[in-house]
This record gives C-alpha cells, structure tokens and sequence, in this order.
C-alpha cells in the first residue's frame, strides 16, 4: 500500500473520530455504573431501540460466557427497555433522540463509548438479537478466548452474521420475552455464502444466507453484508468505519488467513427473525433510518405475505458451534 | 533421594501456591523464582503465603524476557540454591508456575529412583529439528542478538540481516556443539553440578548470553559435555504451535490429560478449576509404572496445526480466504463436467446417474436458472437456483456446491449456451473431470424449426464461446483431466468414450456399462452442416460428417450400432 493511501485511511480514522466526539452531544447518561470496571473485563456495546422483550436473555446469554459490563446506547424506546436496563447493576446507559442512521447507524456512538470506556479491554460490540458463538463455547468462558487471543498476539475476533429462522411463518414463531430465541429460530443456511475481498480496507466481503436467497435474488449486489468483527482488544486510537464489518486501521480486519491456513474464528447467531420482525418492519419503513434504504424490510413487507417462510428442505437445524465449524461456517484455527 | 523443584513464575501467583504446596506435601522441596516484573508488594505477599514452609525457598530474582538470558539466569540461581541448600535431592525438576503435576509426586520420585543417573533433557542438534521461530536455526548460535525480538522486532530483523550481509559470525567455545530442545528438563545433581560448577562456565556463560532463545540451548547443549547418560525427551507434556508459543491446557482436556500418563503438563490456563482441582486432590487412582505417552494430545495439538497451516481444501470461509494458488487445492472433491452429452444423447442425465450413483445435476450454469439435479430450486447447503445470485460469483457458487456436498460426488452440464464466467476455474482446477463432446450444440439448432438466418448466427456464436473454452482447456495452466472428442469421433465409438468417462468417475468399481444412453436421430445432420457452410459460417468444432446420407438406392441402413459386450 502506498504511502498515500496510507496517509488516506489516518486521515479517514481521524474523521470518524472526530465525527464520534460531535455525536456524543447527543447522548445522555442515563445510569453509570462504569466505576465499578476492573482493569481486565471484558464489555460489551450496542445500541437498541425497543428490545425490551429480547433484553432480558440477551444479558443473560453474555453474562453467562463471562462478560463483565455492558454499555448501551438507547435511541428513543418507549417499550419499557430503558427503565429496565438502568435497573441493572451491570449496566451503563445512555440515551439519544437523534437520527441512527446520521449517527450511521450508531456507529459514531459506540465509537464514541469505546474511545471513552473499552481503552485496553477486549470489547464485544453486538446487537440485542446477536449471540456470540466462538469456538469451545460450552467449556470455556469468553475469557478463555481473550486470553489465548493474548497470548497469540491477535487483536481483533471475526464472527459472521448467521441469519437464523423458524420454521414457518415469522408471526407463528412467538418470542416470549426472556426465552431463548433459538428455540424457535434455529434454521440456517449452511453453505450459499459468497466472499469477496475489500481491497481499500483489507476486510472480507460476505453475503448469503436467507435474506439473499429470499429478498435480493435478483439483485445480489444489494444484499446485507454478514461480515462482521465484533470482538476487538480496543485501543482508543480505533474506530469502526461501517458497523462492525470493518475498522481502522486496517490490519485490524486481517482475521482471515490469506495462505491457506484457517485462522480461528465464531459466529454471531442473528435471531431478527420472529415474530417481532412484523412489527419492526413497518416501524422502520415509517422512520426510514436502516441501511440502504431498508431495502430488506421493504422486500418482506411488500414480499408475498402469505408465503414470508425463510425455510427450505435444505435448512439446516442448529445444534452447537461443532456444527457450525464442521459445516465450515467458523474454524476453531489453532486453537485445540 | 528425593526429586527437587525449581519453579519459574511470573503469573498467577495464586496457581503458583498452590502446585508447590502439592510438591512440598510430598517431601519436595522447592525453589521458586519469581519474575523481577512482578510488583514488590505482589511479590511480598506471595513470600508470605508461603513462609509456613520451610523447605520452599526464594532465588535471587531477574528480568525474564522471552528468547533472552534471564531465564537461564534464574534457572542457573535458583539451581545453585537448591543443590546448595538441600543435599537429599538427587534430581532437579525445571518447572514454571504454570506447569501442572499429573501424577503424584510420589510416581515421579519412584520412577527417577530407578534411573538414578539418567538426564530428562530434550537435546538434539540444529540440523535435526525443524522447531524454529523467525527463520534461524543454525545461526541463533553464530549470530548476535542484542535487540529484543518481542519489543524491537525491526531492530531484531535489520541486524540480523546486516550480520549475513557481512558475514559476520561469532565462534562457537571449542568443544561445544549447540544443541536444542524444550526449556523443561530433570537432570541429576552430578550433570546439574557440573555444569553450574564448571571453571569454563564464565566463557559457556558469555557465548550463550547473545544466543538467541539461549533457554531452549543453554543447559540442551552442555548437558552433553558431561552427562552420563541423557535421555533426550522432557517429562513435561509442553506442545507448541506452529509460532512456537505453547498449547494451553483447558477444563475440557481434563480426560486427555488423564490419559496421557505424563508427570507433567504445560501450560494450564489459570481458571481451568476443575484440572486443578481433579491433579491437586489426587483419588487414589494410580498407574504406578506407566509410561508417558502423550500420543493422544499429540494429535489433537498437531491437527490444530495442520488446520491453521493448511485449513481444509475447498474451504472458503470468513478466516479463510487463500490468495489465488494458495488453496491447496480449488475445490473440496473430484467432480465431473460433461460438455455436449445431454445434446448428443435423449436421457443422459438419467442414465448416468444410474450408471455412477453419482448427483447428476442439468446445466448449473444455465443463463435463466440454476438446472439443480431432479429440477429442485434449492439444493444442499440452501443454494438457491436463481441465476442472478449464482453469477454474483460464479466460482463460489461452484466450490460452495462442491464443498455441501463432500462425500457425494458431483456431475453437470455445461456448454456454450451457459455463463462462461466458469470456464477457467474448471479448467484449472486439478479436482475437475471434464469430458467434451465439441461442436455438439448444433445438434438442438439442427432439430429446431427455426429461421436459418436465425441458426446460422447462433451457431457462430456459439462456437466462438465454445473455441474460447476450449482454448482454456488445452492452455497450459490448466489441470483438469480433460477429454476432447469431436462431434464426429465420438459417433464414430460412442460406446469406448462413454465407458472411459464412467470408468474415470471410478463411483461402481470397473464394471462393463449394462445399458446405453440413447443418442437422438442425426439423419440428416451432416446436410445441415453443410447448410451452415453454404452460408458462409464453418463449422468445424464437430469434425468431419459426412454430407451426404449412404447411398441412395440401399435401404436406410441402421445407424451403425455401438455394443454392449
């Protein structure tokens, strides 16, 4: 890479920060509880609007790996989740009004908080109805990872989007709040993902699964990215440029092995689609603040409702992240 | 006699505690070194928890740094205050904070009880082993190495490479030959002794101190100027990885470690309770005189190697994305691409399905939709058969089909009338069998009704696209095992060719084909290519036919008839 380009994406970092510390005005504390962080936590961010019936399992799932602390942006919910979350000991909490998508897409929020709280932690930055799988996950703490990550000098964890499903239509899989999703969302696709290499950046490009199959078939170029590196050993010099899917600088997007060796890394179980996918659908094509114009919401809603079933014969049922690493959707790398 | 600990820590003191409290229970007395890192009032503390035993003893501290000369340094202090201090000990065990004892001390003592003279070193020389970091074997023992590899890589790497430019090389103490192994060793007071005793040691001590990585050669290599008798492999259970840094040991290892029958294991994580606690609280459960046989943890750690050395062939994946010849392979099994055979015969498909066993899919690369195997719309691994998606990226589309499907393999269609953004890749790949029938596209314009003005362009077309493949075919990158017959030739023995391509595919064992496909009626093909030629295209692709039908006045003789035999 010349010197330019170089100079090109310090510069561009620098932006995004800058343009992180404008945003923050618009976030207000609501609780925080950050005081009591140890040196070596590991934290989550993310930023929801009216989660409040996934919130509940969503800290309990990451609670139960060994996350320590969660920050969390709430962008105007009226569904009870804010009064909720500030109830929690464990939790941080800010709130904004302003626009997600000119905050692109909460990005410049949770950049903002990882530049103030994650310097030095590893940090897992993921939405409420994304769970992190990564590999040995039913033994082993998410610290076992961090602390292998460590020892081999990585800095940065790629998990991919997994687009989970029920099986049926959407409004027959009823989410109870508290619950499990993947009860009822445990379908996925296993093997129509395509990749393509971001040259400006060095990140991989993925796409696939249901969304591609069912609402962008014809037109392939516009579906969702599932690329994603949530997990980062966060310095506050760092930003994430576009959602998750890459950061600067860039080596940071290196989690592929270019040789043809496998470098270890998970998957981030997306659990959007129940019955609460409906509701949302209609709300954010009122509010039109989703990527690409909500172009997926706009399929399903204008899709043929009778028949919005992701399910096909060849779907896959979820069982754990042996599967997912035999099916090749992740890789255990060296890590034994 | 007893068997004496020297324990290098700089790391989870607590872990520490309690592994040299299991060793002093035993009758072992300990040494601990503990990293000059390590805070002073950490350090303290740590002194006091265990000042209630008085055979657990603290050596002079130094700065540890890995590839340096402190751990020898601390190995050399804390050896010398053990043999000093505890004269019943008879072999000294190398051991660090976060090495763990498998068995009960009492084993380990019993088993060195019976090889009273015997070194636990791993020793070999340089020429032998191909454990080496950054590139250096030989020259880790005539190069300098003033400058950290950890903290000044850069540093580390220009001087290196200026020292080969010049040729600049240290000389080696007469008598020495350098030799290498794990850091983990059990040597006997004589060998210890008289290594740590040795009026040369100030010169062995200067020699080694530039060495790089001197732990892994210090003792390896002057161990073999005095030991009686070395047996050159560690009691330590210690794997690496393929960047030299050590295997950790987890909760979910507990049976394997179990099995191994190693008196020692390196490196436990920390929090892993239940190892430490299921080792530390020994249940009686004893092997008495096995021996250590680590083959099992062998493999797991040598296949995690593999996987991130390797990975898995046809695998492209979010942390695998080879650059291009980097794949160790393009696709994840043998597959076979048939050109021109569903033109030439009616029930091809079928057929060879029944003939091979095999998946036998239409053209997957028709321009409309993807032609899955029985017309299905998704296929395995949930692919779907819309033709934009598959041409978003035609090449996966192909090595994700074969890589859903491993284990089964794979037959389809393809021809001049498909997408073409394929054709290198199949030509290329060394897992592709691909059988070519040229020039048999014209055989469905020859029983179309159609214009033939109309027939006449396509047909151009298509043996442009198909001359194209071809050449991508017979160019010399490609690997495929390829067979080529002109329309013309296969007519001529159809049944030879068909018998091969199935014999190729190899699924039924070699067995005489039972049954044959049913080639379409090409009566009157021959005038339709010369109709071709009279308006000025020539088609060549398909070979020699011959124009005219037999002779007029025999009756229509059957066509000439392939057997089975």
């Amino acid at each position: 890479m010349g010197f330019f380009q170089s100079y090109g994406l310090r510069l561009q970092r620098k932006r995004w920060r800058i343009r992180a510390r404008r945003k923050a005005r618009q976030l207000s504390v609501v609780s925080d509880n950050s005081a009591g962080v140890q040196p070596d936590d590991i934290l989550v961010f993310s930023t929801f609007r009216n989660e409040n019936v996934r919130l509940p399992y969503f800290l309990d799932y990451y609670r139960r790996i060994g996350v320590s602390h969660f920050f969390m942006v709430d962008n105007d919910s009226d569904d009870g989740g804010r009064e909720f979350l500030a109830q929690q000991p464990d939790v941080s909490l800010w709130s904004t009004t302003g626009s997600y998508k000119r905050a692109r897409f909460g990005v410049d929020w949770i950049n903002w908080l990882q530049m103030r709280h994650g310097h030095n932690h590893w940090c897992l930055v993921v939405d409420p109805d994304e769970l992190l799988v990564y590999p040995f996950c039913d033994t082993r703490p998410i610290r076992a990872l961090t602390d292998w990550l460590d020892a081999s000098s990585i800095k940065s964890f790629g998990a991919m989007l997994l687009d989970m499903y029920p099986k049926g239509r959407l409004e027959d899989a009823r989410y109870e709040r508290g619950a499990d999703p993947l009860d009822l969302a445990c379908w996925f696709d296993a093997g129509n993902y395509t990749i393509s290499r971001n040259g400006r950046f060095g990140n991989l490009w993925i796409q696939g699964g249901p969304r591609a199959r069912k609402f962008f078939a014809d037109e392939p170029e516009r579906a969702p990215a599932l690329n994603k590196i949530p997990l980062v050993k966060w310095d506050k010099h760092y930003t994430y440029v576009s959602s998750t899917h890459m950061l600067l600088p860039r080596g940071l997007n290196l989690v592929y092995d270019e040789w043809g060796g496998e470098k270890a890394s998970g998957v981030l179980l997306h659990t959007k689609f129940l019955d609460t996918f409906g509701k949302k659908a209609e709300e954010e094509l009122a509010r039109k603040q989703h990527y690409a114009n909500s172009h997926e919401y706009r399929a399903y809603a204008t899709g043929p409702i009778d028949d919005p079933d992701l399910w096909c014969k060849w779907s896959e049922k979820y069982i754990n992240w042996r599967q997912l690493e035999i099916l090749g959707l992740m890789s255990k790398g060296n890590w034994a | 006699m007893t068997v004496g600990i020297v324990m290098l820590v700089h790391t989870a003191l607590d872990r520490a505690e309690q592994v040299i409290r299991h060793w002093v229970a035993a009758d072992c007395p300990v040494v601990v070194h503990v990293d000059k890192t390590v805070e002073r009032a950490i350090y303290d503390a740590f002194v006091d928890s265990l000042a209630d035993l008085p055979t657990v003893l603290f050596s002079t501290r130094h700065r540890c740094e890995w590839g340096t000369w402190g751990i020898v340094a601390a190995s050399q202090a804390a050896s010398e205050l053990m043999l000093r201090t505890f004269p019943q000990v008879r072999h000294v065990y190398l051991a660090s904070g976060a090495c763990l004892p498998l068995r009960p001390p009492q084993e380990l003592k019993r088993y060195l009880d019976a090889r009273p003279m015997t070194d636990f070193i791993e020793s070999a020389t340089t020429a032998d082993v191909p454990w080496t970091v950054g590139g250096l074997s030989e020259e880790r023992f005539t190069l300098r190495f003033p400058f950290s590899w950890k903290r000044h890589r850069r540093l580390f790497d220009r001087y290196v490479s200026l020292q080969r430019r010049f040729k600049m090389h240290r000389r080696i103490p007469p008598g020495l030959v350098p030799h290498m192994g794990s850091q983990w060793w059990c040597l006997t007071r004589r060998t210890l002794s008289a290594i740590l005793e040795d009026p040369d040691r100030k010169i062995y001590d200067d020699y080694f101190r530039k060495v790089w990585i001197p732990d892994e050669s210090y003792f390896q290599s002057l161990t073999r100027l005095y030991s009686q008798h070395v047996e050159s492999r560690s009691l330590t259970l210690c794997k690496f990885d393929f960047q030299g840094k050590p295997h950790i040991f987890y909760d979910d290892h507990l049976q394997l470690l179990r099995r191994s029958d190693c008196f020692v294991a390196r490196k436990i994580w920390p929090h892993a309770d239940r190892i430490y606690e299921a080792f530390l609280n020994p249940d009686g459960r004893s092997v008495a005189e096995a021996e250590p046989n680590p083959g099992k943890i062998d493999r797991v750690f040598s296949k995690a190697v593999e996987r991130r050395t390797r990975g898995r062939t046809g695998l492209y994946m979010q942390s695998r994305f080879p650059n291009e010849n980097w794949e160790n392979g393009v696709t994840a099994a043998p597959y076979s691409v048939f050109e021109g055979f569903t033109e030439l015969f009616e029930d091809f498909e079928a057929w060879l399905s029944r003939a091979t066993g095999a998946k036998v899919h239409g053209h997957l690369y028709a321009p409309d939709r993807v032609m899955f195997e029985a017309g299905q719309t998704t296929f395995t691994g949930s692919m779907s058969d819309s033709s934009a998606l598959r041409d978003a990226n035609p090449r996966m589309f192909l090595t994700n089909l074969i890589w859903n499907t491993r284990g089964e393999r794979q037959c389809f269609q393809f021809g001049p009338m498909d997408q073409q953004g394929i054709s290198w890749d199949i030509a290329k790949d060394p897992n592709a069998q691909i059988s070519v029938i040229s020039g048999a596209w014209a055989v469905p314009l020859f029983q179309l009704n159609r214009n033939f003005a109309e027939l006449r362009a396509e047909a151009a077309q298509l043996q442009r696209i198909e001359s194209e493949h071809l050449r991508a075919l017979r160019s010399p990158y490609a690997k495929a095992r390829v067979r080529i017959w002109t329309m013309a030739e296969f007519v001529e023995s159809p049944m030879e060719a068909l018998q091969s391509v199935v014999d190729q595919i190899g699924t039924k064992g070699p067995r005489r084909l039972a049954e044959v496909p049913r080639m379409v009626d090409l009566t009157g093909f021959g005038q339709f290519l010369q109709n071709l030629k009279n308006q000025g295209m020539h088609p060549y692709l398909m070979g020699d036919f011959p124009v005219e039908p037999p002779l007029k006045n025999q009756p229509p003789a059957p066509r000439k008839p392939y057997l089975v035999k």
